[in-house]
């Protein structure tokens, strides 16, 4: 069973700040981490690994900087990684970057399972797992948070996708694509020895030139999507709370209601 | 400050923290009230390889020393001090084997210690020998090819959870201290068992029990080191230990001087925090320095033992401990008292690390045995000297 995982950089803050001159996130002084609902993707092709053999590889897309978070994947213990990074490559929307990343993936070849985290803790579209699953022309399931079975032919895998109101059982054939949420495990720490090892790894760096790609397809100009304005939300006001006889404060929301045509 | 650590120590420190970050500080209090083992953090530890630190890298180590374990086990006794003696007492059921092992038992024992998947323990102390080591009765005799080991051992840390315990025996009474040995006993071996398990004060996640020998039989190739050996590996493995238990109340003190900071910091009376008022500024400056110096005091002795320049180092093990567990006991304290009665309650960690502290100025040798070992030593100096 080969897995690939597809990880990304994000800051680590739970509060990101916006210039609100140029709509883009400040990044100054926030150090990078790798997106946290990845980690669980990284655990789960570890696990996979452990109980059926083969290998688990880390793609991500991103400026030099980005190694680091391939090299905490090595020290994790995932057996290969490869950092797409090329000027092309920026400005990318979840269109070109699933693009982008399913490319790397088609040069990779041998998968039977592709993992991402359910959606970036920074962008949160929750787009770009599907959406190289597209374009690879494969089937998925989102929000995953049990794989039931992956039968020992290693032509299906069976899986429990998280539902509003509880969760849904699936199969699907493979090579297919999942994306995990955080119910589907605890992901470990790096060990020692992976950590040395991490530190002495050589990261192969793949830019548009290493892959077959459609250049019109990457960065900015492939992406349809643009950005005209971020801004951090105003603050809702409190509600107000009616107090005192039920039968006084119920008809006065009822009033209310109506009169703001709600009713 | 920078104690000019190697890399890899350093990533040993970072590892360590994060351990107790994520896996420590969420359920020490649970642990802690329940005086439940911590068998899953003890297999994050392994996971991280830092039972590998102190081992040698032909038995699965990581080839450190000293230094190594006493990081650990700081950053450990910062988030819950019962998980720390756990590791540490592993490392001394391992520390016989290294110093007087047979290359046989090394293979044997060291790389199940490094992995984690078997913990140690080291079995000394008796109902009616605690500091008077020589007192010991349990003994052992040789039955053909087999110890037979009988008596029993009290208050030993890892009792029940370790698989491989190195216990002091006589084996031969005549000869006093000279008659006793170290023999290697491994859990599920007739005639060995578990007795009273201890309800402690603190370090209370820890096992500690009794250990029962009742014609317990090990093969002959048990025996670590020579016949008679058993009280010079002993004291040198309490030489090479001390300044673990030296870390753990540096860790304990530490870790509660954070806690006061903290608290004081964001803690309001009067209009502002208490932080900015002398009194408090005063005791959390003074629990810092004490805290610092015991730090260099102790990565010094663990960076000269790791040199092997000075062969005898008994005076600065001990010194390692002492100073620093009786300096964990007096700040801890102080550390509470900047809380106030939430430091008295058990919603904060501070009480703990108060509990936690008492332990570390009794076991592994009291410290007024302590006391007795730098004196003496002090005295035999001086006889060298005058020749």
């Amino acid at each position: 069973m080969n897995v690939i995982v597809c990880i990304k950089q994000v800051p680590e803050t739970t509060e990101v700040k916006i210039n609100p001159e140029n709509n883009t996130l400040i990044r100054e002084g926030v150090t990078s981490i790798i997106n946290p609902f990845d980690m669980y993707a990284i655990e789960e092709g570890l696990r996979i690994r452990e109980a059926k053999g083969g290998k688990v590889t880390v793609i991500t897309m991103g400026p030099p900087q980005a190694e680091s978070a391939l090299r905490q994947c090595i020290a994790l213990g995932v057996d290969e990684v490869a950092l797409l990074s090329d000027r092309a490559f920026a400005g990318s929307d979840t269109l070109a970057t699933s693009y982008t990343l399913s490319c790397a993936i088609k040069k990779i070849q041998d998968y039977d399972l592709i993992i991402c985290g359910k959606q970036a803790s920074d962008g949160d579209t929750a787009q770009v797992g599907p959406g190289i699953a597209q374009q690879l022309n494969i089937p998925f399931i989102t929000y995953v948070k049990k794989i039931e079975d992956i039968p020992e032919d290693g032509k299906s895998i069976k899986v429990e996708k998280m539902v509003d109101d509880g969760f849904e059982v699936r199969k699907m054939f493979l090579p297919a694509l999942i994306t995990v949420v955080k119910e589907i495990n605890e992901p470990r720490l790096e060990s020692l020895r992976g950590k040395l090892g991490a530190k002495k790894a050589q990261i192969p760096v793949w830019t548009s030139a290493d892959m077959e790609m459609d250049t019109q397809r990457l960065g900015l100009d492939g992406s349809p999507t643009q950005v005209i304005k971020i801004f951090t939300p105003p603050p809702r006001n409190s509600g107000e709370i009616y107090e005192g006889d039920t039968d006084k404060t119920v008809n006065k929301l009822f009033e209310e209601l109506r009169e703001n045509k709600i009713v | 400050m920078d104690y000019l650590l190697t890399e890899e120590q350093n990533m040993i420190k970072e590892l360590t923290a994060k351990v107790v970050q994520e896996k420590i500080i969420p359920v020490r209090e649970e642990l802690d009230r329940k005086g439940e083992f911590p068998a899953d953090i003890i297999k994050a530890i392994a996971a991280a390889d830092l039972c590998r630190v102190y081992i040698p890298e032909e038995y699965e180590g990581m080839g450190g020393g000293c230094l190594d374990i006493c990081l650990v086990v700081e950053e450990l006794s910062k988030g819950c001090a019962g998980v720390a003696v756990t590791y540490a007492a592993s490392s001394l059921g391992a520390f016989p084997i290294l110093i007087a092992g047979s290359e046989e038992q090394k293979k044997k024992y060291l790389p199940l210690i490094a992995s984690g998947e078997k913990l140690a323990a080291f079995g000394l102390t008796e109902p009616n020998a605690g500091s008077d080591a020589g007192a010991i009765e349990t003994t052992a005799k040789l039955e053909g090819n087999e110890w037979v080991l009988n008596g029993t051992k009290v208050f030993i840390t890892n009792g029940g959870e370790a698989d491989i315990y190195v216990i002091i025996v006589m084996t031969n009474k005549e000869k006093g201290a000279r008659g006793a040995s170290a023999i290697i006993v491994e859990k599920g071996t007739p005639g060995f068992s578990f007795g009273k398990e201890e309800d402690k004060m603190g370090i209370r996640c820890s096992s500690t029990r009794e250990l029962i020998f009742d014609n317990c039989r090990v093969p002959k190739e048990n025996l670590l080191g020579r016949e008679g050996t058993g009280f010079i590996i002993t004291m040198s493995n309490f030489d090479h230990s001390r300044p673990g238990i030296g870390a753990q109340a540096l860790g304990i003190a530490d870790g509660a001087l954070s806690e006061a900071v903290k608290y004081a910091c964001e803690r309001v009376q009067f209009g502002k925090p208490i932080s900015s008022f002398q009194a408090i500024q005063h005791k959390i400056a003074d629990i810092a320095l004490q805290v610092e110096a015991a730090r260099a005091l102790i990565y010094a002795v663990a960076k000269m033992i790791d040199s092997g320049k000075q062969k005898s180092f008994s005076k600065e093990s001990a010194m390692a401990k002492v100073f620093p567990s009786d300096m964990a006991m007096k700040v801890t304290i102080e550390a509470l008292q900047v809380l106030g009665g939430y430091g008295y309650m058990r919603d904060y960690p501070m009480e703990k690390y108060v509990r936690d502290a008492k332990i570390t100025q009794i076991y592994e040798g009291t410290n007024e045995i302590q006391r007795n070992v730098i004196g003496l030593e002090l005295i035999k100096e001086n006889k060298r000297k005058k020749k």
